[in-house]
């Protein structure tokens, strides 16, 4: 496929989440989110795009996407699965699973398996502190991890 | 009467299966042929018992739990829909002793309502607090809420009606009321479980608020990592809007007030309220300096009321019932209830509301039941990732924020992680400089750059290298971290460092093994 139609499809695509975002007070998170949303992350070719459109220059839209933790400049895999780190969970172990989690994957925090299947990454409180340690698989959220459950999301992730 | 089943839909509860419980649920309700109804409702707070799921009986509530799907038959068999005896019986859920012993005023409907029925809100005594405040004037509003002793419950415990009157007094054609719910601190979920779970009481605290200063546009931040509560309150905007609850005149008021709910983007620091009004303006989430306060140039440079969720969920009861019934609750200058969260490794986690003054052993010991692992207590970390590791010995701090400043630590949100004897306090101590590094917003340089040198001489001390001078260092950097950082991240991370340095020291001490060898 040329690519000339495929990047004008997603800065089309992209406009339209503008358009419909631009008029909130405080656009521009809602339009990340969006983004993210519709792509699985925010496309560098989007930055021009969103600084047009909201009349902020390419550097301030760049510092803004690379200051939050959530915005992706690459998609991630099929599945992202999350292990809270925090102290909460820390006191149940957390240390622990996230190494079992790592040994099983066979990657570290941040990155992804090379079938594209899964990416792991660290995340500092679910809110779920009194059923530690929790994990976040797709938005899913899942407590008192333990290998029986650990083994369940390996599983899932690996299907 | 057809039964009516309560599952909750609780983040915490489906963390623990309670999807899988309501799907076995309505599988066996389909193959017995018995109609009842579900209600998905918020969680009691008690979540060692959580699927905790409730039946209404001609008796009242019945609960059972914590229920695993595969009970799910043995339940009907046992005839729970009349509040029949199974092993998961636990009888009338406000007699089950974790939750009998509270005191619940901002939390009465958690838990107990369907949180997205306003039938079900009002009927449990919800929005007297804001017809009363429709008519009032606003100063009178302000002036109840300053009387009730409220303090700013995510954690700085500034007084409320004090805030609300710098906003009600300076002139502005546009004002805002913000809502902090980016709850980012470990062992805190009392925001989360009250947006989940009685949404209606937040959007009536809002309104109360946007009436008593003038403020007709309000925002709710809610961190990314709630997808539950954002949900859940988006819903319930809807609702409260198209029922006259939001909108240009408020109950029939000729007040306007209305809200938008907002998602963060994984940034800690967006927790402090200046970087807060920076995200919502679509900027980097980088701490503001004060003067000026919110109060008068907050959001878009507009007089801005920010508070955290609690704060705003509690004024309703103080306008329905009166300043001096709030107040009557507490110890001290801390008046009112507190929704204290019990977390980490301990027996009884979950949320427990109660006026100010109990001491962290009766919290920890009594209502916590001590640990999950069955191990000894070591430390206790009261106020998140920000907040002091307190040891037995201390246990007899009263829950009170100047109790708790006076022994070098906070009370934050009130969350509290128990650890048990296994904990390494040297490495919770690298933990916190770790978690300053990943989270600071880069604006002060003791927090940007001390909190990375904080891990380094740490990682020496660990390593045994000229311990004794270095733990001088990272006192001289704590110092200088606490002093020379303008919001909470740079200036209080020193207090779960020093406090950990201060009340653990042998864990501080190189391993004798590792001497040993050198």
């Amino acid at each position: 496929m040329p690519m000339q139609p495929a990047s004008t499809e997603i800065a089309s695509r992209i406009a339209a989440i503008i358009e419909e975002l631009k008029d909130l007070e405080g656009p521009l998170l809602p339009i990340l989110h969006g983004i993210q949303e519709e792509f699985g992350h925010v496309p560098q070719a989007a930055l021009p795009v969103i600084a047009d459109g909201l009349n902020l220059s390419r550097a301030e839209v760049h510092g803004v996407v690379t200051f939050y933790h959530d915005f992706r400049a690459q998609p991630a895999g099929r599945h992202v699965l999350k292990l809270c780190q925090a102290e909460a969970c820390q006191s149940m172990g957390s240390d622990v699973v996230a190494a079992k989690v790592k040994q099983l994957l066979g990657i570290d925090f941040h990155e992804t398996t090379r079938d594209g299947s899964v990416t792991l990454e660290p995340v500092y409180c679910l809110g779920l502190c009194a059923c530690s340690p929790s994990a976040m698989l797709d938005g899913e959220v899942i407590g008192r991890l333990d290998d029986e459950k650990i083994e369940e999301i390996v599983a899932e992730v690996r299907s | 009467m057809i039964p009516r089943i309560y599952i909750p839909a609780d983040s915490g509860a489906l963390a623990l299966g309670a999807e899988k419980v309501a799907k076995a649920i309505e599988k066996e309700l389909k193959e017995r042929g018995v109609e009842a109804k579900i209600v998905r409702n918020g969680s009691r707070g008690a979540y060692f018992l959580e699927p905790m799921i409730e039946v209404a009986t001609a008796e009242g509530r019945v609960a059972y739990g914590p229920v695993k799907p595969s009970e799910v038959k043995s339940l009907f068999d046992s005839g729970f829909l009349k509040g029949g005896h199974h092993k998961r019986w636990l009888g009338a859920p406000d007699k089950i002793p974790f939750l009998a012993k509270q005191t619940r005023l901002t939390f009465a409907r958690c838990g107990v309502i369907d949180p997205l029925s306003l039938d079900s809100y009002k009927s449990h005594g919800g929005l007297k607090g804001l017809e009363n405040a429709v008519a009032m004037a606003p100063a009178d509003i302000v002036k109840q809420v300053t009387e009730s002793g409220l303090r700013g419950r995510g954690g700085a415990g500034f007084p409320t009606g004090i805030k609300w009157k710098t906003v009600l007094d300076t002139t502005s054609e546009r004002k805002y009321i913000v809502c902090n719910a980016d709850e980012g601190d470990s062992a805190t979920f009392a925001d989360r479980m009250i947006m989940e779970g009685d949404p209606f009481v937040l959007i009536e605290g809002m309104a109360i608020a946007g009436i008593a200063t003038g403020a007709t546009k309000g925002f709710v931040y809610i961190r990314s990592e709630y997808p539950h509560a954002v949900a859940t309150m988006n819903k319930a905007v809807a609702i409260a809007r198209k029922a006259g609850v939001l909108g240009v005149n408020v109950l029939g008021s000729p007040n306007a007030f209305d809200m938008e709910i907002r998602v963060g983007a994984g940034a800690y620091v967006c927790g402090e309220e200046t970087s807060l009004l920076n995200s919502l303006e679509g900027k980097r989430g980088v701490v503001r300096a004060k003067p000026p306060l919110p109060a008068i140039q907050g959001l878009f440079g507009k007089p801005t009321v920010i508070n955290n969720v609690i704060s705003l969920a509690s004024v309703p009861i103080i306008m329905d019932k009166g300043a001096a019934y709030y107040k009557d609750f507490g110890m001290g200058r801390s008046r009112g209830t507190i929704p204290i969260q019990i977390a980490g490794n301990v027996k009884h986690g979950g949320l427990f509301e109660t006026a100010f003054g109990l001491t962290l052993g009766e919290i920890v010991d009594e209502i916590g039941g001590g640990t999950a692992s069955g191990r000894p207590v070591k430390a206790v970390q009261v106020g998140g990732p920000l907040g002091a590791y307190f040891p037995r010995a201390l246990f007899d701090t009263p829950f009170d924020y100047e109790a708790f400043s006076a022994k070098d630590g906070l009370i934050g949100h009130a969350g509290i992680t128990v650890f048990d004897d296994s904990a390494d306090m040297m490495k919770q101590a690298r933990f916190a400089m770790e978690f300053c590094a990943i989270e600071s917003c880069g604006k002060c340089t003791p927090c940007r750059i001390g909190s990375t040198r904080g891990m380094e001489v740490l990682d020496k001390v660990a390593a045994g290298i000229e311990a004794e001078k270095n733990l001088a260092l990272v006192t001289d950097l704590c110092n200088t971290m606490k002093f020379g950082s303008l919001c909470a991240l740079g200036g209080f991370t020193p207090y779960p460092v020093m406090s950990s340095i201060t009340h653990f020291p042998e864990d501080f001490k190189p391993a004798p093994t590792r001497v040993a060898a050198e």
